[in-house]
Order: C-alpha cells, then sequence, then structure tokens
C-alpha cells in the first residue's frame, strides 16, 4: 500500500495532467510540483532520519539527486526527438529538442552546483573527479556546445538537421564518457556518493523524484511553445502555402 | 515546332515547387514542363527565383514543398541517378583555386570514372581554349579563363540536361561569342539546356522556350 | 546514352584524398604553420608549468596530446575551408561523389595530417621534456594513429557544420572537445605508457578502448556525414 501510493500513484497523477488534462497542463503541472516540493521538502528536510556518518548535510540529496535524474530524462528525450527529426522532420519534433535540451542543461547544471556544496563538508573538496561528477560536468559543456550551435545558425531547417546530428552524437558518447571517466579514476581511491538508500530516506527522494519531473515537465512545456512560436515567427506557419493568387492580381513589392 | 516522342518523360516537370528561405518565398507553388531537346530560357530580375530552380533542378537543394522530376526522375528520392544526368554552370565556379586547370578537371573525371582521365582532360582544355598557363593554379586565372573552365567542368559529364546560370557574366564578348558557339553544339547534340540570363537579346536567339518569374512565380514576359 | 559504370565508394574516398592531398601539398606553407604553432604550444607548455623536468617528463603524454588537439581545431576548419571557397563541396556533391566518400576522404586526411604532426612532434618532445620512448616505435605510432583516427572522425563532422554557422572558430572546439575527452584520456595514458614503460600490461586494455571509440564514432561519422552536408 505505501509502495503503490508513493511510487504509482504520483505518476499515475502526473501521466493524467499530461494527456487527459492537456488543455490546462500548463496551469495544473506547475501547481502539482510546487505540491509535490512541498510535500516532499517538508519529509526530506524535517521528518527523514539524518544519515548515520554525514548528518543533517545528506538531506541536500533530495534535491540533488532528482535535479540529476530530470535531467537524464530530459536529454534522453532530447536524444530521441534528434533521431525522430532526421527520420520524419516536423517543426514540432524540433521545437521539442530545444526545449528538453535547454531544460536538461538547466537541472544538470543544478545537479552539478548541488553535488560540488555536498561535496565541500563530506569530503572537504568542493570538486574531486568522481566518475559522475566528471561526467555531468562534460556532458554540461558539451550540451551548452549544442545551444550555441542552436544560436549561430540562422537557417531554420539546417538548424534542427545539425543540431539533431550534434544531440545524436553527444546523447551516444555519453556512455562512453563515462565508462571511459570511471576505468580512468579507477586507478586511484575514489571517495563515491552512497549507493543504498535507507528506507526511510526513500520517500522523501521519491516523491522529491516526482516533483522535480512535475517541475521539468511543466518547463518543457513553456519552453516548448516559446519555441514552436519562434519557429513560426521565423518561417511563417509551418503548414502554409504562399497563396495561389493569379499573378495578374499581384502588384510588385507586396508581400 | 517539332513534339518529341510521347512516352519520352520531359526533361523538367516542376509540380506546385515551392521553395523557402527563412520567411522568404524564393519560389511560390511553380508548376512546369519542359520536353526534352527543347531549350529554355529562365528570365527575371535578381531575386526572382532563377537561381533557386536552377540549383533545386540540380539537386543542390531540396524542395519545401511540390516535387521536381528530371526526365522522369524524383530530385529528391532520386538523387544520384539524377545528377548523373544533369550538369550546372552557376555563379560559383565549384573549381579549387589552388590546383591547375588540367587537375580541377581531372578530379571531376576520376569521380565520374572516365577512362584514361587525364587525356579526357587535355582535350576538354583544348575544346575551350585554355592550353596556356598550364601549370598555374585556378587562382590566378582571370574571371573568363575560370567561366572557360567551368564549360569544361560541365561539358565532361556529357550531361542530357545543361544548366546555365548567368554564363555570360563577366565574359568579353569575343568570349560571348565562344560561349553561344559551346551552347550551340551542347543543342546540336541533343542535351536539354536551360540558360538564366540578363541578356535577352542572346537568350532569345538561342532557345525555343521562355519561362520569365517574378518574385518566384511564373509570369508572362 | 552509355556511361562508365558508377565508381564504388572506396575509389571515390581515393580520388577525394588523392585531391586533398595534392592541395595540402600546394599549400604547404600552411602546413609549416600548422607544424610551427603546436611546437609552440609544446615550449609554452614548459614556460607556464616551470622547469621542472620531472613533471614535464611525467606529463609528456599528455602534452603531447593537447598540443596536437589544439592544432587539430585549426587543420580540422581549414579542410573545409577550401570546400567553401567556391562552393566545391556542391560540386563534389553533384558530381555526383557519395557523400560518405566525402567524409571518409576528409577523415583519413584530417587523421594522415595529425599523425605527421605528431610525428612531428614526437622528437621535438625528447629534446625538450626529456623523455625517452620506452616502449619502442611501433607503439608510438600505434598510439599516435588511433588517437588521432578518434580526433578526426568526430572533428570532420563538427567541422563540416561549423563551416556553415557564424563564429565557426569558436564553435568547432566548443562542439569538439567535450565529445573527444575519452579518446583524449586513452591517448594520453597510452601514450604515458609508451613513453615510461608498461609494467603491469595495461597498454593493451587501452588500445582496446581507443579501438571501440574509433569504431563507434566513425560509424556514427559514415551515417550521419551525407545528412549534414546535403540540403
Amino acid at each position: 500500500m505505501f509502495v503503490f501510493t508513493t511510487a504509482v500513484l504520483p505518476l499515475l497523477i502526473l501521466v493524467l495532467l499530461v494527456t487527459v488534462g492537456r488543455k490546462f497542463a500548463h496551469v495544473t503541472m506547475p501547481i502539482y510540483a510546487l505540491i509535490l516540493l512541498g510535500i516532499g521538502h517538508f519529509i526530506g528536510l524535517a521528518v527523514a532520519p539524518p544519515d548515520r556518518e554525514m548528518g543533517d548535510v545528506q538531506r541536500i540529496m533530495y534535491a540533488h539527486v532528482p535535479a540529476v535524474w530530470v535531467a537524464m530524462v530530459a536529454l534522453t528525450t532530447n536524444f530521441v526527438c534528434s533521431v525522430m527529426y532526421l527520420f520524419k522532420p516536423g517543426w514540432k519534433t524540433d521545437s521539442l529538442a530545444e526545449a528538453s535540451a535547454e531544460v536538461g542543461l538547466v537541472f544538470g547544471a543544478v545537479g552539478v552546483l548541488l553535488g560540488a556544496i555536498w561535496g565541500r563538508p563530506t569530503w572537504g573538496v568542493y570538486w574531486t573527479w568522481d566518475p559522475r561528477l566528471t561526467t555531468a560536468a562534460i556532458l554540461l559543456v558539451a550540451y551548452m556546445g549544442y545551444m550555441a550551435l542552436r544560436r549561430f545558425v540562422e537557417d531554420p531547417e539546417k538548424r534542427a538537421v545539425w543540431s539533431s546530428v550534434v544531440g545524436i552524437i553527444a546523447a551516444v558518447d555519453l556512455p562512453i564518457i563515462w565508462f571511459s571517466v570511471k576505468w580512468w579514476r579507477s586507478l586511484h581511491q575514489v571517495q563515491s556518493t552512497p549507493k543504498t538508500v535507507d528506507p526511510a530516506m526513500q520517500l522523501p527522494l521519491r516523491i522529491s523524484a516526482y516533483a522535480f519531473l512535475a517541475l521539468a515537465i511543466a518547463f518543457i512545456m513553456y519552453r516548448y511553445r516559446i519555441a514552436l512560436a519562434e519557429r513560426n515567427a521565423e518561417v511563417a506557419l509551418p503548414e502554409a502555402l504562399p497563396t495561389d493568387e493569379a499573378s495578374a492580381k499581384r502588384t510588385p513589392g507586396v508581400a | 515546332m517539332e513534339a518529341p516522342a510521347p512516352s519520352a518523360p520531359p526533361a523538367i516537370a516542376l509540380h506546385d515547387v515551392s521553395k523557402r528561405y527563412g520567411r522568404h518565398w524564393a519560389l511560390a507553388r511553380l508548376s512546369y514542363a519542359l520536353p526534352t531537346r527543347r531549350s529554355l530560357l529562365l528570365t527575371g530580375h535578381n531575386g526572382s527565383g532563377k537561381t533557386t530552380l536552377l540549383r533545386l533542378v540540380a539537386t543542390a537543394l531540396s524542395p519545401t514543398a511540390g516535387s521536381v522530376e528530371v526526365l522522369g526522375r524524383n530530385t529528391v528520392s532520386d538523387r544520384d541517378a539524377v545528377r548523373q544526368e544533369v550538369a550546372l554552370l552557376s555563379h560559383s565556379s565549384f573549381l579549387y583555386e589552388d590546383l591547375t586547370a588540367h587537375q580541377n578537371l581531372t578530379v571531376l573525371a576520376r569521380l565520374l570514372g572516365l577512362p584514361s582521365p587525364s587525356d579526357v582532360s587535355s582535350e576538354l582544355l583544348t575544346k575551350v581554349g585554355l592550353t596556356r598557363r598550364t601549370s598555374s593554379p585556378v587562382r590566378q586565372f582571370s574571371a573568363g579563363m575560370r567561366k572557360r573552365l567551368a564549360i569544361a567542368r560541365l561539358l565532361m559529364k556529357k550531361p542530357a540536361l545543361a544548366l546555365l546560370d548567368e554564363p555570360f557574366g563577366e565574359l568579353d564578348p569575343a568570349g560571348i561569342q565562344a560561349m553561344e558557339a559551346i551552347i550551340g553544339e551542347l543543342k546540336a547534340s541533343g542535351v536539354t539546356v536551360i540558360l538564366a540570363t540578363h541578356l535577352i537579346e542572346q537568350g532569345l536567339s538561342l532557345c525555343e522556350e521562355r519561362l520569365h518569374l517574378q518574385e518566384g512565380r511564373a509570369v508572362p514576359a | 546514352m552509355s556511361r562508365p559504370a558508377p565508381i564504388g565508394l572506396l575509389r571515390a574516398s581515393m580520388v577525394l584524398l588523392r585531391k586533398d592531398l595534392l592541395i595540402e601539398w600546394r599549400t604547404r606553407a600552411r602546413l609549416n604553420a600548422l607544424v610551427f604553432f603546436a611546437l609552440s604550444t609544446l615550449l609554452l607548455f614548459s614556460f607556464a608549468l616551470g622547469p621542472d623536468t620531472k613533471l614535464l617528463e611525467r606529463n609528456a603524454g599528455g602534452y603531447l596530446w593537447l598540443a596536437i588537439l589544439f592544432a587539430s581545431t585549426l587543420s580540422l576548419g581549414e579542410s573545409f575551408r577550401i570546400e567553401a571557397e567556391n562552393a566545391c563541396l556542391d560540386g563534389l556533391r553533384m558530381a555526383p561523389a557519395d557523400a560518405r566518400a566525402i567524409f571518409l576522404s576528409k577523415a583519413v586526411g584530417n587523421t594522415l595530417l595529425l599523425v605527421l604532426l605528431g610525428s612531428l612532434l614526437i622528437p621535438v618532445m625528447v629534446a625538450l621534456y626529456g623523455v625517452k620512448v620506452v616502449l619502442g616505435v611501433e607503439h608510438v605510432l600505434a598510439t599516435l594513429v588511433l588517437g588521432c583516427m578518434a580526433l578526426a572522425a568526430p572533428g570532420t563532422v563538427y567541422a563540416a557544420i561549423a563551416s556553415n554557422a557564424r563564429a565557426r572558430d569558436v564553435l568547432l572546439p566548443l562542439l569538439l572537445f567535450p565529445l573527444i575527452v575519452p579518446a583524449l584520456l586513452a591517448a594520453a595514458k597510452g601514450m604515458t605508457l609508451v613513453l615510461q614503460g608498461d609494467p603491469m600490461n595495461q597498454l593493451k586494455s587501452w588500445y582496446g578502448l581507443l579501438g571501440g571509440f574509433n569504431l563507434i564514432y566513425w560509424g556514427l561519422g559514415f551515417l550521419l556525414f551525407p545528412r549534414v552536408i546535403e540540403d
């Protein structure tokens, strides 16, 4: 019963909001996210027990871990959109790719920042070459490059094709980077973040994860709208063709 | 006017073709068909879509909407087959500045799989009158010489359809005459020629059909 | 109309590679500049890090690859600038030349250039940093070739993209550097082992890693490059 409530129910609500309640999702999703954030962080800060070794510092996990998870989800979305665009071009796919990359980048940056903040009291330093942190940092630069590419290409069609290519290569490279950094670091002993999570901490973690997911979905929705509107402004209505007026009626110089 | 054999597909067939750059429609719902072995004069002000049209037919671009067929083959789905039959003379010369004229032609000859590429290149250079300065890089060529080298590139392909975008540009009167002669030879050997030019006189004397573009649409001349 | 049969992918790649090498030879002043740039990078490392020869010697493998990486941002960009000059890339596409042959020829050409660069840098490094080559020339070459291949393949794809975008000189390194981190790690580690000895027999695994990267990067480039250059 506990598992159902905490693991499945929030997901169900999320899915319902996105599918059935689609029309109002841009209002309901942020509200839902804030509610979940409130619950999750209240439990995480006030109710859950402090870590045996690290004490209260460990509570930052309830923000750090979801942030990174959600960044992964967003960037996976970008990968899927990039692949889809190459098979079936469309402005909606391209806009979703842009939105998910940007949101993924922001959440990833937050995750890395929180990881560094966590590291200071725990390991004494803001940065170690921990495989996860290092991979995340490289990831951030890679997707910053993706966003830079989008800014620097003016033709919308070329921009969409090239960012799809770059998005695919970056996503495929990600596991490679992860493994190579891990291998590189395995030659030296390294402190890593705790792997097992106490059951009492699972609840706030789960709720926070859904909260962050809802938040990210809300951000992506809004960003997607903006991107689609920008595409429309750039190319006139995507589906519209120039009207088929008789040439005699046309005055040169008038659009 | 001789009608071509009824079963032969038209040299080019444009079906409701539109091409967009950003917000600007370079070509807007253009439909047109040209039978084989006819020559077409393409006219219109700068920015009317002539170059875009030629590049679409040459498969350098794909249409935003509609389809283009060359000799019955779609320029997007059958791209390589179309490329074998079409050659484009463009504003850009497609020449490597650091290679000699002969080297430039030999690269293309090898790509086309021609036997004795070096000899073929030499013959073509003679044909267009570029036998002097054979060891200088193209960087040192005058505009007229580059034009001649570019036309040699086109001739090497022995295309069924020749697309000429402002072939008389930057040529002196002797050069214009020579170019007219080459175009005449192409027509005589059965090549379909599409010629875009501002020199209406030369164009009208060389071509049988005419298509006038204004802001991407066909209008009466 | 009788036409010669279209030439195969490999033959087209060879024709285009030959063309690129010919152009490189004819403009070899550019090549010299590239070599001098890489050499000065090596020098600058010694100035930046101080004259402690022990330190320089220990990390020489890394410095070498950094120098090659910096030089590659110049050479990769250049390989497409020559195609942009008179829309030559369009001319090649319409010849018709298979886009994948264009990729192969450019990537192989860039690899050869970087390997040449690396080979010239190594004796300089031996002199400047006091390294010895413990494991032999064939291992030096193997590491060099595998590493340069791993740089050149994605570099070629990104150079083609960047050459058409604004701020192209910044965009290429920005896109390329995060991506080739694995290759850089493996190549630098491998070179260090080659220069200083490999008591624990790790070199084979680094070769394996580099081989794996190359398979993935060259495969991806082969598949995606046509989409990059076709309109």
